[in-house]
């Protein structure tokens, strides 16, 4: 049988993974795609939490539902974003925009 | 039991008895069975495909008044496999910076997401891939894996054209996908389940009979998925030379080429399953085998339709294909499955004070769920009919564009 | 090991090897197939943990949609065929050390926790379970507020992101 410590340790492991592709990488979209490895990550937590520990309740399910459509809604807008700062700036090197800086 | 009644697990025992006996451990046993199960499935897709090429090409040659292939054995039955023969021994020839990995990879998935759709299709009561409970959200699942290998061919041939033609492809197989999610939860609400041999045993009347428009929904939708015609966009023959193909020579192409047309009978399977009874026929219950039987005569009629379809039907262009999707059938989709969610509800709340038969419950429901189907089609119509364009603009009147000008007076005199 | 076990650490390498190749691979199209790979990982995680209706909910929408928008905006946002260069930032190794100690953190708050190792509990009526997740979306009492406020985020997302990428009229 597998124990929990197996998921948690796997979901902690592609956790890290993922920020390190968010704080490394260049390109907004490598960045968006770390951003969702990380957001996997937390939803095999949520279900190896629901599955172990209350199987009879609804409550992680019905959270990874809400996860699922609000890193679809992300993405959505994020790469919206990203091919306009494209058509004006002709790059999409997150170092590029930085026209807030002081 | 016995072979007539659940041949698959007959099979399966006696296997596993055989390999047991040869000393090997219970687990690697599921293990092999369970591989030569998934290995009989696809091979199954492809000796499918073998017979339904020869079948089309048969039947386009004979609507369109010749002969069609007509050498190779009796009726020309075996054409298929020097044309097989011919796609093994062509050249593979790789353009020039083209992504190497993801060149070959495309062809594969998109043959895969074909066969994996076997998977769950129900032939008889006891013959089935696998029963899983949400076997028709994994149908749609695995068009979306086909959509990923369409794109992946298109940008890896390194060609402009095979990009642009990606891109218009992906463009119509993703927006099909919607109202045929939609048009597949009809029969989901009416069966109460997701899964696929759950949806055949549901069917006492014919989902058909029950809800025409979502059958029509999900068939147009499903065909438009394929790239068959009047859809066939995606590998138009006559402009983008073969769209995100181009580049694709030998047996890559051949499993383009086979996944195409073994996409086209999978949805005619579908559309018997869900909507037409699938294995459902007189003389099932005693003989379990019979299903197969009235399976694929099912499936057939439903492709012989999907065939006159192409034959007979002229291309659609992308503007015209989107504006019908996005502004015609996902209306429609969720107008009907809101209106039909709303009339089973009512109907089984009134139900027990109408004191109905037992028997006759089923088709008193199949009676008001095709009232609603043809009272929704009535005001589409009328609505359609205020779309009409109501007279030709004149723009400009035509000029005469040669005239011969007067000669000028001292010419003439 | 029984054979849970076994598929549970093969199918756990090929995702992590495909999470790191998302990473630090050079090419963005490489990134996106290895980013799919791990994500068709992370569904055949969720049929192990008996959640199959996740499975095909990520398959279809992350691999069929989110996976497909970031092949997408990658070739819609590249002058050329191919990219060449480092992809990593000048302080690419500070990145590495807060990764690395976050897991060390995480794993040392988990070890000190007395649920770590157990074992999972056996399941009862599996066929209810989906219809119950289903009632439970939209029951009053339970998670409807969350649902409803989730399809308003989606619509959100689908206008602004038509809006922001759209062509501007001239």
């Amino acid at each position: 049988m597998i124990p929990l410590s197996w998921y948690l340790i796997f979901a902690a492991i592609l956790f890290c993974i993922g920020l390190y592709g968010v704080l490394v990488r260049k390109n907004a979209i490598a960045i968006l795609m770390g951003i969702e490895l990380m957001l996997n990550s937390v939803n095999i937590n949520l279900i190896a939490f629901w599955r172990y520990r209350s199987p009879d309740g609804i409550a992680g399910q019905a959270f990874a539902i809400i996860v699922f459509a609000v890193a679809a809604a992300e993405v959505a807008v994020g790469l919206a974003l990203i091919i306009s700062i494209y058509r004006r700036r002709s790059s999409v090197v997150a170092d590029d925009m930085n026209l807030m800086k002081w | 039991m016995n072979f007539i009644s659940d041949p698959i697990t007959f099979i399966a025992n006696w296997l596993g008895n055989l390999l047991l006996s040869w000393g090997l451990s219970q687990t690697f046993v599921t293990v092999i069975l369970k591989f030569i199960g998934a290995g009989l499935v696809g091979t199954f897709g492809f000796a499918l495909v073998i017979f339904t090429i020869w079948l089309e090409r048969k039947l386009y040659g004979r609507i369109q008044d010749r002969l069609g292939p007509n050498r190779v054995g009796p009726w020309g039955i075996f054409q298929t496999f020097p044309d097989m023969i011919k796609i093994f021994t062509k050249e593979y020839i790789t353009p020039v910076g083209a992504d190497k990995v993801v060149y070959n990879l495309a062809p594969i998935l998109s043959v895969s997401a074909v066969l994996l759709t076997w998977a769950v299709i129900p032939f008889a009561p006891t013959i089935v891939g696998t029963e899983v409970n949400v076997g028709v959200l994994y149908l749609v699942a695995v068009g979306a894996i086909g959509a990923l290998g369409i794109i992946l061919a298109g940008w890896s041939s390194n060609n402009k054209y095979s990009l642009l033609g990606a891109f218009r492809a992906v463009a119509q197989v993703v927006s099909y996908e919607v109202p045929m999610v939609l048009a597949l939860l009809v029969p989901v609400l009416l069966g109460r389940s997701m899964g696929v041999n759950s949806l055949v045993n549901a069917q006492s009347v014919w989902f058909i009979v029950l809800s025409p428009i979502a059958a029509l929904i999900f068939f147009t939708s499903s065909m438009a998925e394929t790239g068959r015609a009047p859809f066939d966009l995606l590998e138009a023959e006559s402009e983008l030379v073969a769209g995100y193909q181009t580049e694709y020579s030998g047996l890559k192409f051949g499993m383009f080429y086979v996944g195409e047309f073994l996409h086209a009978f999978t949805i005619s399977a579908l559309t018997a399953t869900i909507f037409f009874g699938g294995w459902r026929g007189p003389w099932t219950e005693q003989v379990p085998i019979l299903g197969v039987a009235w399976f694929f005569i099912k499936t057939f009629i439903v492709y012989f339709v999907v065939v006159l379809i192409r034959i007979s039907m002229p291309r659609l262009r992308i503007d015209q294909m989107l504006n019908f999707n996005w502004k015609f059938l996902t209306p429609l989709a969720l107008v009907l499955l809101v209106l039909t969610a709303v009339l089973d509800k009512a109907f089984y709340l009134v139900l027990p004070s109408l004191n109905l038969l037992e028997a006759a419950i089923p088709w008193v429901r199949a009676g008001m769920h095709l009232l609603l189907n043809l009272f929704i089609v009535i005001i589409t119509v009328q609505l359609l009919k205020s779309y009409k364009i109501k007279s030709v603009q004149v723009v400009a009147k035509p000029k005469p564009i040669a005239v011969a000008p007067e000669p000028p007076a001292s010419v003439i005199s | 090991m029984t054979p849970e076990q076994i598929i549970f650490l093969i199918v756990a390498v090929v995702t992590l090897v495909a999470g790191v190749s998302v990473v630090t691979s050079r090419n963005l199209i490489h990134s996106a197939l290895w980013l799919i790979l791990a994500l068709f990982g992370v569904a055949v995680f969720y049929v192990l943990l008996e959640a199959g209706f996740f499975a095909v909910i990520q398959v279809i929408v992350y691999i069929g949609a989110i996976a497909i928008l970031f092949i997408f905006a990658s070739m819609l946002t590249r002058r050329v065929m191919q990219d060449t260069g480092h992809q990593s930032n000048k302080n690419w190794w500070l990145g590495a050390l807060i990764a690395f100690g976050l897991l060390v953190g995480i794993t040392l708050v988990l070890v000190n926790w007395q649920g770590f190792t157990s074992l999972a509990p056996v399941l009862a009526n599996q066929s209810e379970r989906l219809s119950q997740l289903g009632l439970a979306l939209v029951s009053p009492d339970l998670y409807v507020l969350p649902f409803e406020l989730a399809s308003v985020l989606l619509v959100a997302a689908m206008i602004g992101a038509i809006f922001v990428a759209g062509e501007k009229k001239q």
